[in-house]
């Protein structure tokens, strides 16, 4: 069997796994932004643990303690580290569900629309043709349009709910993915590899899954991390106008819009404490994006 | 030539129908407009009488074709909330968003192209890379965030910029403009310059990149042996080359920059077609929003049929390739 020489020839010339991770590390601006990234997920993630309050649970919120500075004690002894907001709700609390609600909406539609994106992308380096012609017509279409636009378009038909932006997110980021990996499969398909494989006379779908596809992960990696980002941001500025996420879920950009109202009478901390996260968590996924594609310098 | 251009055409006419479709069926499909103008005394005849009105009772097959017939002659139907044509609501407020997106426009080549060149001119220097720095989180911070800090830093805490409205206006016709009025100007600087953001990081990078590859060319080099002063190598035959892509770009982005009118007109409270569609949202206003998303759609569908046709007209090789939608 000669499988295995096949596959040792496909893996990528960069280097192993463990020379990429050294090489990623030895950026000090990389790493803080993985150690940022990783805190606010873990933040996110543990809210229900960590969380002081459940600002979901009408009987733990306070409306009399509304609009509260940073500091405050509440009257039953309950100090608000980072303040309240109109109806009450520790914001420090509300923070850490709202990281929560935007990291899974931009984690899961990076997710779809990478999974779709290169299935569709896969399918046109491989068919050529005319399936290749038609399914790039549709993605030149879709590329046409300014995201901001055709998301706003469908949330307005879909109206608000977690799964219907992301949806739209995955709607409106799926055509980046599938030209890039169709790009960089139609050049790779070129290459002595695959001719190698070819002549072995393996599969037309084993090439492309087995062969083709783990030498476009890096490619698909840095574009997915940067959809991400761009994801989260996208995210939080459709709910900031109100057509994201359900006032019961509230995203980051929900907090921020809460506090929009609030923003004129100097009660800032309920606007600008949940904008500074979703500054940080965007500008560290962006870092992250940069650096893997320094490391693994894939051909964009 | 002609073969392409009627070829674009239909494509355009394609996408535009699908767009009706999409839209239209959409946006009925949403919620049930009867119960805004329904007062909670309204009996069963009241209701059936509102729908009646609004012609919700057709099936919505009809509803769509006579949508279609009356868009063909120029009629989006009447708003539910304001009562007048919804077309005739857009040209009221079109101007207030078209100023804004121009002034953005102006904003990003007169400060962006600057910072591009100096940045492409002197890489290495520490301006150079705050430039490029500044680019690089222009691009990537949310618009709506960007927004909401200058109005706490210049609205709130230092109190010199007006953070709602557009000002005084001064009528040219019928239509109103705020950038003759020292009032209007003071309005209009805050939410031009952050809808101009994006478009200036993207002119800096597109400067800076056109400068570091026109530098090197033969026709400078020349121009520097024939003893043509530094200025006007600059001023001249360099920024001539790069204004090419810059120009492309912006053109293309210009829809973008509309549609991200809708984030700023919101913060901003501005009263242009963006902050509209958001109201509209908000109450429901069927025909409104259809005819919004309708008229941006057509825009964009002209725009890159305008690109196209005009590159095809510069660059034979696409008509033999093929175009954008």
């Amino acid at each position: 069997m000669s499988v295995p020489t096949i596959t040792a020839l496909s893996a990528p010339a960069a280097g192993s796994i463990r020379d990429l991770t050294r090489r990623f590390l030895s950026d000090p601006g990389a790493v803080l932004a993985l150690i940022v990234f990783v805190g606010f997920c873990i933040a996110g993630f543990g809210a229900p643990l960590i969380a002081p309050q459940n600002p979901y649970d009408l009987r733990q919120v306070d409306i009399m303690d509304s609009l509260m500075a940073p500091g405050s004690e509440s009257f039953t002894g309950m100090t608000y580290w980072l303040g309240t907001d109109g109806q009450g709700r520790d914001m420090l609390s509300a923070m850490l569900y709202g990281i929560r609600i935007s990291l899974v909406v931009g984690l899961a539609s990076g997710l779809l629309a990478l999974v779709f994106g290169t299935l569709v992308g896969l399918v046109a380096a491989f068919r050529r043709g005319w399936v290749d012609t038609v399914l790039m017509r549709i993605v030149d279409l879709q590329l046409s349009f300014p995201t901001i636009l055709v998301a706003l378009i469908l949330l307005v038909i879909l109206g608000r709910g977690v799964d219907k932006i992301i949806f739209a997110l995955v709607v409106v980021q799926w055509a980046y993915f599938a030209r890039t990996v169709r790009g960089v499969a139609l050049v790779e398909g070129a290459r002595d590899y695959v001719e190698a494989a070819r002549g072995l006379r393996l599969g037309g779908l084993r090439i492309l899954l087995g062969h083709i596809l783990p030498n476009c992960l890096p490619t698909m990696l840095v574009v997915a991390t940067m959809q991400v980002a761009m994801a989260i941001s996208l995210e939080a500025t459709l709910s900031f106008l109100g057509l994201g996420l359900p006032p019961t879920r509230p995203s980051l950009g929900l907090l921020i819009a809460n506090g929009f109202d609030y923003l004129q009478s100097g009660r800032y901390w309920i606007s600008v404490l949940p904008g500074l996260v979703l500054l940080a968590i965007i500008i560290s996924v962006n870092v992250l994006g940069d650096r893997l594609r320094d490391v693994l310098n894939p051909r964009l | 030539m002609t073969e392409y251009i009627i070829r674009r055409v239909l494509q355009a006419l394609l996408v535009l129908m699908v767009m009706t479709l999409l839209v239209f069926f959409g946006v009925n499909v949403i919620g049930n407009p009867v119960y805004i103008f329904a007062s909670s005394e309204c009996d069963q005849a009241c209701l059936t009488a509102i729908i009646k009105d609004l012609g919700l009772d057709q099936p919505i097959w009809r509803q769509y074709l006579t949508f279609v017939g009356n868009l063909i002659q120029g009629d989006m139907g009447k708003s539910f909330t304001h009562g007048v044509p919804a077309l005739h609501l857009i040209f009221e407020r079109l101007p207030a968003t078209l100023e804004l997106a121009f002034c953005a426009l102006l904003m990003a080549l007169v400060i962006g192209l600057p910072l591009g060149i100096y940045a492409g001119l002197k890489p290495q220097t520490w301006a150079a890379k705050l430039i490029m720095s500044f680019s690089t989180v222009a691009f990537s911070l949310p618009v709506f965030w960007i927004g909401i800090i200058m109005i706490l830093t210049f609205s709130v805490q230092l109190g010199w910029m007006p953070s709602v409205g557009r000002g005084d206006t001064v009528a040219l016709g019928r239509v109103h403009l705020s950038l003759f009025t020292l009032d209007g100007l003071h309005h209009l600087a805050m939410p031009a310059f952050t809808l101009s953001l994006i478009m200036m990081a993207m002119v800096i990078r597109l400067a800076r990149a056109g400068m570091r590859e026109v530098m090197f060319t033969d026709y400078i080099k020349f121009a520097r042996a024939s003893g043509v002063p530094e200025r006007r190598i600059l001023g001249v035959h360099a920024l001539k080359n790069i204004l090419i892509p810059i120009v492309t770009v912006l053109g293309m982005e210009f829809g973008g920059v509309i549609a991200f009118a809708v984030v700023v007109e919101s913060i901003f409270s501005w009263p242009g077609v963006g902050k509209m569609l958001i109201d509209a949202i908000g109450v429901l206003d069927r025909p409104l929003i259809v005819a919004y998303l309708i008229c941006v759609v057509f825009m964009f569908v002209t725009l890159n049929l305008l690109i196209d046709i005009l590159y095809s007209l510069l660059d034979p090789r696409i008509r033999l390739g093929g175009g954008r939608a």
